[in-house]
């Protein structure tokens, strides 16, 4: 089914770091920021709003 | 609800004529986008052959978006959406009318983006029937969807860029399914391009209904 | 109702301690299993899992990309149930819920582009190509990116509310479409996706069981957070717009006796 060609060695340890590296990194951005933009909203919203914890 | 469709078409397109924005704007825009091809792709006829249904379809969508976007442009004047809601029209109704306006709207643009292929880019026509029938729905889907995405820019007092990046991702199976049917028409190999027209039609039918459905809900919020 | 007074006793009962965000004791334990899987994941799929006998390395980010797609969907798939449960409730939750779903979903589909491309970098070595995985996967990220700035759109609440309701709906079917209709077009020319079949081999079974589980988790863990925010962006405005009627209100009383 892979064309005789495209057997060869895949060993780019670079390109996998970086794909890596990127899905954490945005993950952990959007997590960073969402949390943080949660605390600063929750102080102008009454706690009886907020029915978690 | 068809007299509602009839009267609204008939507004529609009596603005067009009067107002010539159709002619005088939105049919030499198209054909200036097929001009703007030809420099772009440098002329190379070969090229411009192989890419002909594309180049054509494109020119269509991006002139359809125009028409869209005109439609619901003529309702932002003040006070006319409430004189429209005011006057007990049935929301199917409007939306039908809308989208025949702007169904007739594509027709004529259609035409003479085939002309303009035809003379520009020396295009030979063949495969009418299928031709015909891609023609027909696409049609009947860019301006299906078209409408009832349009209606939005309306509801959030006119929009220029989001309508398209709304419209055209949604359209994307249309211009799929138009080229390829084109192209199977024009090369004289019909066998797939039947099957491209299908999808057509449902993808038509589809957002005739969907549009129905929900036209009524979006009108509220003009 | 909500009162009016963002100061005051409440305040002071939350600087004195009382939680205060969109975090919850579940939230916590949550988060507390994904980075003990992440760390997992990453040393079992970074270092101590075989390369693959066909992919080579290239096999390390499908323990990423893998997990990514199929995980994608369910925030689409959410935002259309928020949606359609709008329309028909009108109550704030489900408008969050779609708000919220569509914004994990882009990020998601944009994580899963970006990796499927790197992948694809390594193993046929460029970027893109138009297989129909990958087309489709883009114009449902198109899709997305439309919806979220129709939500962006400054507009009063409900408006805004009642057209984006319509525009997840149509989300679903668009997706569905694009993709039969992608899948069929790629399919005429050859093979309508060039992503071989895994055959996963010996530890890697295990790494990509954990990278699903982690991966599962930390869609849970954003869908919670992000449904919150969303939730307290819908009270804080409503708040705001109540504030400014208020205000409006108290101006045209001062005002009117002079007679305007």
């Amino acid at each position: 089914m892979i064309p005789e060609p495209m057997i060869v060695a895949y060993t780019d340890v670079g390109t996998v770091v970086t794909g890596w590296g990127i899905t954490t990194g945005v993950i952990a951005a959007y997590a960073w920021w969402m949390v943080r933009r949660g605390r600063l909203l929750s102080r102008s919203v009454p706690p009886e709003d907020r029915r978690w914890s | 609800m068809l007299a509602d469709a009839l009267l609204i078409a008939g507004k529609d397109l009596r603005i067009e004529l009067r107002s010539k924005v159709g002619l005088g704007q939105m049919l030499p825009f198209a054909v200036l986008v097929l001009v703007l091809f030809g420099l772009a792709l440098d002329a190379d006829d070969a090229l411009l052959t192989r890419a002909t249904p594309g180049l054509y379809w494109i020119a269509v969508l991006l002139a359809g978006l125009l028409a869209v976007q005109r439609s619901f442009a003529v309702e932002a004047a003040p006070g006319v959406t409430d004189a429209l809601r005011l006057s007990g029209l049935d929301p199917a109704g409007y939306f039908l009318g809308k989208f025949a306006a702007i169904a007739a709207q594509l027709v004529a643009l259609e035409f003479v983006l085939g002309l303009g292929v035809v003379i520009l880019y020396g295009t030979e026509l063949g495969g009418p029937a299928l031709l015909f029938a891609a023609l027909v729905g696409a049609t009947v889907s860019i301006a299906a969807a078209g409408t009832l995405y349009g209606v939005l820019a309306a509801g959030l007092r006119v929009r220029d860029t989001l309508v398209p990046l709304l419209l055209l991702p949604a359209l994307a199976p249309v211009l799929l399914g138009a080229t390829r049917a084109t192209e199977a028409a024009l090369e004289g190999d019909l066998g797939d391009g039947w099957g491209w027209c299908g999808l057509l039609a449902l993808f038509g039918v589809l957002y005739l209904g969907l549009g129905l459905l929900f036209f009524g809900t979006l009108l509220e919020e003009t | 109702m909500t009162t009016l007074t963002p100061t005051g006793s409440d305040a002071t009962r939350e600087r004195a301690g009382a939680p205060v965000g969109t975090g919850s004791r579940a939230t916590r334990v949550l988060g507390v299993l994904i980075l003990a899987g992440s760390a997992l994941g990453a040393v079992l799929g970074l270092v101590t899992s075989d390369p693959d006998v066909v992919q080579g390395d290239a096999v390390r980010l499908f323990y990423v990309h893998v997990p990514v797609v199929t995980v994608m969907y369910v925030p689409v798939g959410l935002c259309c149930l928020g949606s359609v449960m709008w329309l028909r409730k009108r109550t704030d939750g489900w408008d969050a819920l779609a708000s919220s779903s569509a914004e994990i979903a882009a990020v998601f589909v944009g994580l899963g582009l970006v990796t499927g491309s790197l992948w694809g970098e390594i193993t046929w070595g460029t970027y893109w190509t138009w297989d129909a995985r990958l087309t489709s996967t883009a114009l449902l990220f198109l899709l997305l990116l439309g919806y979220l700035a129709l939500r962006r759109y400054p507009a009063a609440p409900d408006a805004r509310s009642k057209i984006s309701a319509v525009v997840g709906i149509l989300l679903v079917p668009n997706a569905i479409i694009v993709h039969y209709s992608v899948d069929w077009w790629r399919s005429l020319h050859q093979p309508a996706t060039r992503g071989f079949d895994w055959a996963i081999d010996g530890n890697q079974l295990s790494t990509y069981a954990v990278a699903q589980v982690v991966f599962l988790l930390l869609l849970v863990w954003l869908a919670i957070h992000r449904f919150r925010l969303a939730w307290l962006e819908l009270q804080a405005e409503r708040r705001d717009l109540e504030v400014a009627l208020v205000q409006r209100a108290a101006d045209d009383d001062f005002s009117g006796g002079l007679g305007a």
